[in-house]
C-alpha cells in the first residue's frame, strides 16, 4: 500500500514537471502559498527589504542550442556547464552546446542526475537506463545487466575521491574505481526500509542518502557504519513534532557540508537542516519556502541554501528568504523577499528563472545555474 | 638470484626436449633464413637467465646507455662509447618500461609484476625507493617541473598519478583497455598513452583503441585520440617540432574469416599518424605485397624529420620510412590506404635485419646511430642512420647457450614461420596473453564457430585445446593446426616444436591481483565463494551437479577438462558442447563466453543464462551475483 502511494506520488510529480499551465494543477490550488497568506505584509517600496542576492537570469532552451527544455540537472565546471535534459546531456562551453546521446554510448537519453569527479575531471551522469562516465570524450556506461550497479534507473551519483556513490530506483551502490569492485546497499544491510533512493551527497567522512520514503540514510565512512534518520510523525503528512526530526520520510535530495557538519534535506513536505544535533524544519506556513513540494536543495553553510521547488527557486540566508521565479500566474519575472517577521518585498526585476518547476541547482562564483521544467537558466549575479 | 617470472618446467617434458635437442645442430629452417644461436649451439634443458633487453635509453650528456632487462629483472649501466657494463641494478619482477627524470637525477622502472616502481638514485647506481602502483605498471614519466609521476597500469587500464618526490598516489586516470606506454610531448606539455588490448566494443564490430591523452600541469585527460580498427597499439614518437606523432600498431582483420593469409588476410601491420602535420589521424600500412612488417613497436624520428624507424618484433627487422615521401603520400592521396599493400613502395625504403624479437629504440645524441634492444637474443644492434646498415652488434653478458626455454620463445614470437613472414603466435597472444578478439578459424568452415581468443597462461595441465575440445595436447594444438590453418606454411620440425610446446607450457599465469596477500578472502568473495560452491538454492532446491559451478570449473585451475552444453549455442556454431575454460586470471580477459558475446562476467549471467544451462544463477539477488563475481576474479 505504501508503495503504492509512493508509485502515485512520483506520477504526480512528474505530471506536475510535465505541467506548462502554471497555477492550474490540483496540487497548486490547494497548496499553501505564504505569499498569498503574508499578503497583507506586502507594502511595496514602503519596506527596507533585506539585501538578498539580486541576478539577471539568462534561459536557454532548444531554441538557442539546449538539447532539450525539460531539463532534470546541472553541473558546472569551471567554465564548463554540463546539463542533463530528457533528450541528451548537453555540454555549454565557450558559447556553445554540444550534445551527448545514446549514440555516442550515453546510456540513456534521460539524465537525470550530475556529478564531477574534480580530481579526474570526468563527469559520472545518472540517467534513466544506467550510469555513464564522460571521460576526455569517451563515454564508458554501466547498466545493472554489465556491471554490479543495482538498478539502471540512476537518480543520483556522487563523487568522492575515489568512489563512486549512486542512488538508484533499487537500492544505492558504490563503484570503487581502483579495484572496480560494486557494493550495492539495501534493505538487507542496511537500515533501508524502502529501496527507492533518489539523492546521495557524499563527503570523504559521510555520506548520505535521500531515500524516498525511507528518510535519509548516513553511511560513516571511517568507522564504516550505517544510521538512519527519519521522520519523529512517522509517515503520515501531519508535523506534530517539528524540529524534533525529519520533517518527512518522503525525502527527495540531500546536501552534507562537512566542513560545517551540516545536513540539508529536502522532501515534498518541507526541508530540514540537521546540525548533528538538532533539527530545523521549513515550512511554507512559517517560513519563505514557496512550496512544500522540493525537489532539490543546496546548502552553502550552516545558515545558507538554495531550495528548488515546484513554485519556484528559493534562497534562505538564515534569517531571510528570496524567491525567483516566473510568476505563477501572470508569468512576469518575480523576485519576493521575505524578512524575519514575515514582511515580504516585491522586488523589482526584468528576468526570472525559465520556469518555476526547478529540478536542479548549481554554482559559478556567485553566479548560479538552475535546472528547470522549461529550460535552463544561468542567474548572473548583479552587484 | 632470478627475477623473471618462476618457470615451473615439468622435470619430463624438459628431458624429452633436451633429448630431442642433443646431437640435432645445424637445423636450418624452411625460410632458408639462419636460425642463429638456436641451431647452431646445442640446447639446454636449464633453465638460464637471460637479459632479455626490452627498452633502452641514453642519460641527457650521452654517457650512459640504460638498458631495461626484462627477464634478468635488471637496469643495466653500459659506458655509452665503449659499451662496457658499468653495473647491474637489480629491480623487481618483469619490469616492462622505465624513463628518466626531467634533471636525469632518477630512473624510474615500472615493475610489472610486483605492481612497484623502482626508483634509481642515478649517482649512486642504487634502488632508493620502491613505490607501490596500480595493477601491471608498464611505463612511466615524470613531467618536467618534477611534481607528478604518471604511470601507465596495464591491467587495471589507468594511469596513476604519484607525488613524484614522494610516491604517493593522488589519484588515478581512466585510460583505455591495456594502457601500456606513455610518451611525452616534446614540449612536455602532454602525455600519449598507448594501449595493447582493445577498448570494448559491440560483438563482431571491429575493434579499436585509442591515445589517451595527458595535461601534464592539471593531471587530467584532455582527449583521446580514436584508432579505429587498431587493437594493439605500442610506442609513439614525436618529430622534434611536435608537429607528427607516430604510434605503431596491429590491425586485425578478425572479421572475415582468417584462413587466407596469402591475400593479406590476418593482420595489418601500420602506423598511425597524427598532429597538425596531417591533421586527422591517418593509418598507414607498413606491409609489403610479399615481405611483412609483422609486429611493429619501437618508433624513432630522426631530429631533422627525414626518417622514421619503426622496429617490427616478428619480422626481426627494422623497417625505414622516409618522412617526407610519406607526409606527401597521405597528403596526395586519399585514404584509407591500411588494405593497399602497394602503399608503402612510396615511403619505405630500407629494412634492416637485427636480431631477435627487436622492442625498445634510441637514438645516439647526434643521431647518426640508433640503438635497437633484441629482446629474444640478448644484443643490442647499432645502426648507422645514415646507412641504414647494422654497424655494430653489442652482446650482453650472459648465458651464451640457447636454452630449450628460450628457442620456444623466439619460435613463439617470430612470423618467420607464416606464410610471407606475415604473423607468429605473438600477434594473437599479446606478450604470451590474449588479444580480447573474436576470430572465425578456417577448419570449422567459413562464418561457423566465431570463437574468442582464450588466455594461454597456466595453460598447461588443461587439455584438451579448442572451445570444441578438439585438440587433445599442445603438440596437436600447436603443432599441425597452427601450421596448417594458420601459418599455411609447412610444418615446424620436431625439435622448433617441442620448444615452442615446452615454452607455452611453461608460460607462468600472471599474479592474481584480487587475492589478498596472505590468501584470505574478503567478505564478498568468501560469500561469492559459497556461491559458486553451493549445490542446493535459494529455495532449497538441490542443484544438478552440471549446474553447479563448481562441477565444471573444478581444480586448481577451475576446469573439468570436459565438455559441456551451457545454452550458449548460436545459429552459427556446429555444437553446443564447449570445453570448460580455465578460470586464471578470468578478471582480465574480458569478454567471456565461446564467441565473446559476453563483454563482462555479469553478462554471462544477466544476459547469457536465462535458463540457469550456465549454472544455477537466476535464485540470485543482483547483490549475490556481484559477489559471486568477486570471488571468480580470485581465480
Amino acid at each position: 500500500m505504501k508503495k503504492l502511494c509512493t508509485i502515485v506520488l512520483f506520477i504526480a510529480s512528474v505530471s506536475t514537471l510535465w505541467s506548462t499551465t502554471q497555477g492550474s494543477t490540483p496540487a497548486e490550488k490547494t497548496a499553501t502559498s505564504p505569499l498569498a497568506h503574508t499578503s497583507a505584509n506586502v507594502s511595496a517600496g514602503k519596506l527596507q527589504a533585506p539585501a538578498m542576492p539580486r541576478f539577471r537570469f539568462e534561459n536557454f532552451t532548444t531554441a538557442n542550442g539546449l538539447p532539450d527544455n525539460h531539463v532534470y540537472s546541472v553541473l558546472v565546471d569551471g567554465d564548463r556547464i554540463w546539463v542533463g535534459t530528457d533528450n541528451g546531456l548537453g555540454l555549454y562551453e565557450n558559447g556553445k552546446w554540444k550534445t551527448f546521446t545514446t549514440r555516442d554510448g550515453l546510456a540513456h537519453r534521460a539524465v537525470l542526475s550530475l556529478s564531477l569527479d574534480k580530481r579526474t575531471g570526468d563527469v559520472w551522469a545518472g540517467t534513466m537506463g544506467g550510469l555513464s562516465r564522460i571521460s576526455g570524450g569517451r563515454i564508458d556506461t554501466f547498466t545493472q545487466l554489465n556491471s554490479g550497479l543495482s538498478n539502471d534507473v540512476v537518480y543520483g551519483v556522487s563523487v568522492e575521491g575515489e568512489h563512486v556513490w549512486v542512488a538508484t530506483a533499487a537500492g544505492a551502490s558504490m563503484f570503487d574505481l581502483r579495484t572496480h569492485q560494486w557494493s550495492l546497499f539495501n534493505e538487507r544491510n542496511t537500515p533501508m526500509f524502502e529501496i527507492w533512493v533518489y539523492g546521495v551527497s557524499a563527503t570523504p567522512t559521510k555520506v548520505y542518502y535521500a531515500v524516498w520514503g525511507s528518510g535519509i540514510l548516513e553511511y560513516d565512512q571511517q568507522k564504516k557504519t550505517w544510521d538512519k534518520y527519519d521522520d519523529p510523525d512517522g509517515e503520515t503528512e501531519m508535523v506534530l513534532f517539528k524540529d524534533q526530526g525529519l520533517i518527512h520520510e518522503i525525502t527527495t535530495s540531500v546536501s552534507y557540508l562537512e566542513k560545517d557538519n551540516i545536513l540539508w534535506a529536502a522532501t515534498y513536505f518541507g526541508d530540514s537542516r540537521y546540525d548533528g544535533r538538532y533539527w530545523h524544519n521549513f515550512l511554507t506556513k512559517d517560513s519563505g519556502l514557496p512550496s512544500n513540494f522540493t525537489n532539490v536543495v543546496k546548502g552553502v553553510d550552516a545558515n545558507h541554501a538554495w531550495f528548488g521547488t515546484d513554485k519556484g527557486l528559493a534562497y534562505y540566508d538564515g534569517v531571510n528568504w528570496a524567491v525567483y521565479r516566473p510568476s505563477l500566474t501572470t508569468h512576469r519575472p518575480e523576485m519576493t523577499v521575505r524578512d524575519a517577521k514575515g514582511n515580504i518585498t516585491t522586488v523589482p526585476v526584468t528576468t526570472a528563472p525559465a520556469h518555476h518547476y526547478i529540478l536542479g541547482i548549481d554554482f559559478q562564483g556567485s553566479d548560479i545555474w538552475v535546472a528547470t521544467a522549461e529550460g535552463l537558466s544561468h542567474g548572473i549575479h548583479q552587484p | 638470484m632470478s627475477r623473471l617470472p618462476h618457470f615451473a618446467i615439468r622435470a619430463g617434458a624438459l628431458s624429452i626436449a633436451a633429448a630431442l635437442c642433443t646431437g640435432l645442430l645445424g637445423i636450418s629452417i624452411w625460410t632458408g633464413r639462419t636460425a642463429r644461436a638456436s641451431v647452431t649451439a646445442p640446447r639446454t634443458g636449464e633453465r638460464l637467465e637471460y637479459a632479455s633487453p626490452l627498452e633502452i635509453l641514453f642519460s641527457p650528456d650521452g654517457t650512459r646507455l640504460y638498458v631495461l632487462c626484462q627477464q634478468s629483472a635488471q637496469v643495466r649501466v653500459l659506458d655509452a662509447k665503449t659499451y662496457a657494463e658499468i653495473k647491474k641494478i637489480e629491480v623487481s619482477r618483469a619490469p616492462r618500461g622505465f624513463s628518466l627524470a626531467p634533471d636525469a637525477s632518477r630512473l624510474f622502472v615500472a615493475d610489472s609484476w610486483d605492481d612497484t616502481i623502482s626508483v634509481i638514485d642515478t649517482k649512486s647506481l642504487e634502488v632508493t625507493a620502491t613505490w607501490p602502483v596500480g595493477a601491471e605498471p608498464s611505463s612511466i614519466v615524470e613531467d618536467r617541473n618534477g611534481k607528478y609521476l604518471f604511470v601507465a597500469n596495464r591491467i587495471s587500464n589507468d594511469v596513476a598519478v604519484l607525488d613524484a618526490q614522494t610516491g604517493t598516489e593522488l589519484k588515478r586516470l581512466a585510460a583505455g583497455r591495456g594502457a601500456s606506454y606513455i610518451t611525452p610531448s616534446p614540449d612536455g606539455s602532454k602525455l600519449y598513452v598507448t594501449h595493447v588490448y582493445p577498448n570494448p566494443t559491440p560483438h563482431r564490430t571491429a575493434p579499436d583503441s585509442e591515445i589517451t591523452v595527458i595535461d601534464t600541469a592539471r593531471a587530467v585527460v584532455t582527449e583521446r585520440i580514436p584508432l579505429p580498427y587498431i587493437a594493439h597499439a605500442f610506442h609513439v614518437a614525436f618529430s622534434a617540432d611536435g608537429r607528427l606523432g607516430a604510434a605503431a600498431g596491429l590491425h586485425p582483420k578478425n572479421l572475415v574469416p582468417l584462413a587466407h593469409l596469402e591475400h593479406g588476410g590476418a593482420f595489418a601491420d601500420t602506423l598511425t599518424l597524427f598532429g597538425t602535420d596531417v591533421g586527422k589521424p591517418v593509418e598507414v600500412p607498413l606491409d609489403e605485397l610479399d615481405r611483412y612488417a609483422a609486429r611493429p613497436f619501437g618508433v624513432a624520428i630522426t631530429p631533422d624529420k627525414s626518417r622514421l624507424f619503426v622496429t617490427c618484433g616478428g619480422s626481426e627487422l627494422v623497417t625505414v620510412i622516409d618522412l617526407p615521401r610519406l607526409l606527401r603520400y597521405v597528403r596526395t592521396r586519399s585514404g584509407p590506404y591500411t588494405q593497399d599493400l602497394s602503399a608503402s613502395s612510396n615511403y619505405v625504403v630500407a629494412h634492416i635485419p637485427v636480431g631477435h624479437d627487436p622492442r625498445g629504440v634510441a637514438f645516439t645524441h647526434d643521431g647518426t646511430r640508433l640503438l635497437v634492444a633484441n629482446r629474444l637474443e640478448d644484443t643490442i644492434s647499432v645502426i648507422d642512420t645514415k646507412t641504414n646498415r647494422v654497424a655494430s652488434t653489442i652482446p650482453l653478458t650472459g648465458p651464451k647457450q640457447t636454452s630449450v626455454l628460450r628457442n620456444g620463445e623466439q619460435v613463439f614470437y617470430t612470423s618467420r614461420y607464416s606464410f610471407q613472414g606475415q604473423i607468429g603466435c605473438a600477434n594473437c597472444h599479446i606478450d604470451s596473453t590474449f588479444d580480447g578478439l573474436q576470430w572465425d578459424l578456417e577448419p570449422d568452415g567459413f562464418g561457423r564457430d566465431v570463437v574468442d581468443n582464450r588466455p594461454i597462461e597456466d595453460v598447461k595441465d588443461t587439455e584438451p585445446y579448442k572451445w570444441n575440445g578438439g585438440n587433445p595436447n599442445l603438440p596437436t594444438e600447436c603443432g599441425p593446426r597452427t601450421e596448417k590453418y594458420f601459418w599455411r606454411a609447412e610444418n615446424f620440425d620436431d625439435l622448433t616444436l617441442t620448444d615452442l610446446v615446452v615454452y607455452v607450457r611453461n608460460l607462468p599465469p600472471r599474479p592474481n591481483r584480487w587475492r589478498l596477500p596472505v590468501g584470505e578472502l574478503t567478505a564478498a568473495q568468501e560469500r561469492g565463494r559459497v556461491l559458486f560452491e553451493r549445490s542446493v538454492d535459494k529455495f532449497h532446491n538441490p542443484i544438478p551437479e552440471q549446474n553447479r559451478c563448481i562441477y565444471c570449473h573444478s581444480g586448481p585451475k577451475g576446469t573439468s577438462q570436459k565438455s559441456f552444453e551451457v545454452g550458449t549455442k548460436k545459429d552459427i556454431d556446429n555444437s553446443g558442447l564447449l570445453d570448460t575454460p580455465q578460470l586464471t586470471n578470468i578478471a582480465i580477459t574480458a569478454p567471456y563466453l565461446h564467441d565473446g558475446s559476453a563483454q563482462t562476467l555479469e553478462e554471462i549471467w544477466t544476459v547469457f543464462n536465462p535458463e540457469d544451462k550456465h549454472g544455477r544463477t537466476n535464485d540470485l539477488t543482483k547483490d549475490e551475483l556481484n559477489d559471486l563475481i568477486e570471488y571468480l576474479r580470485t581465480r
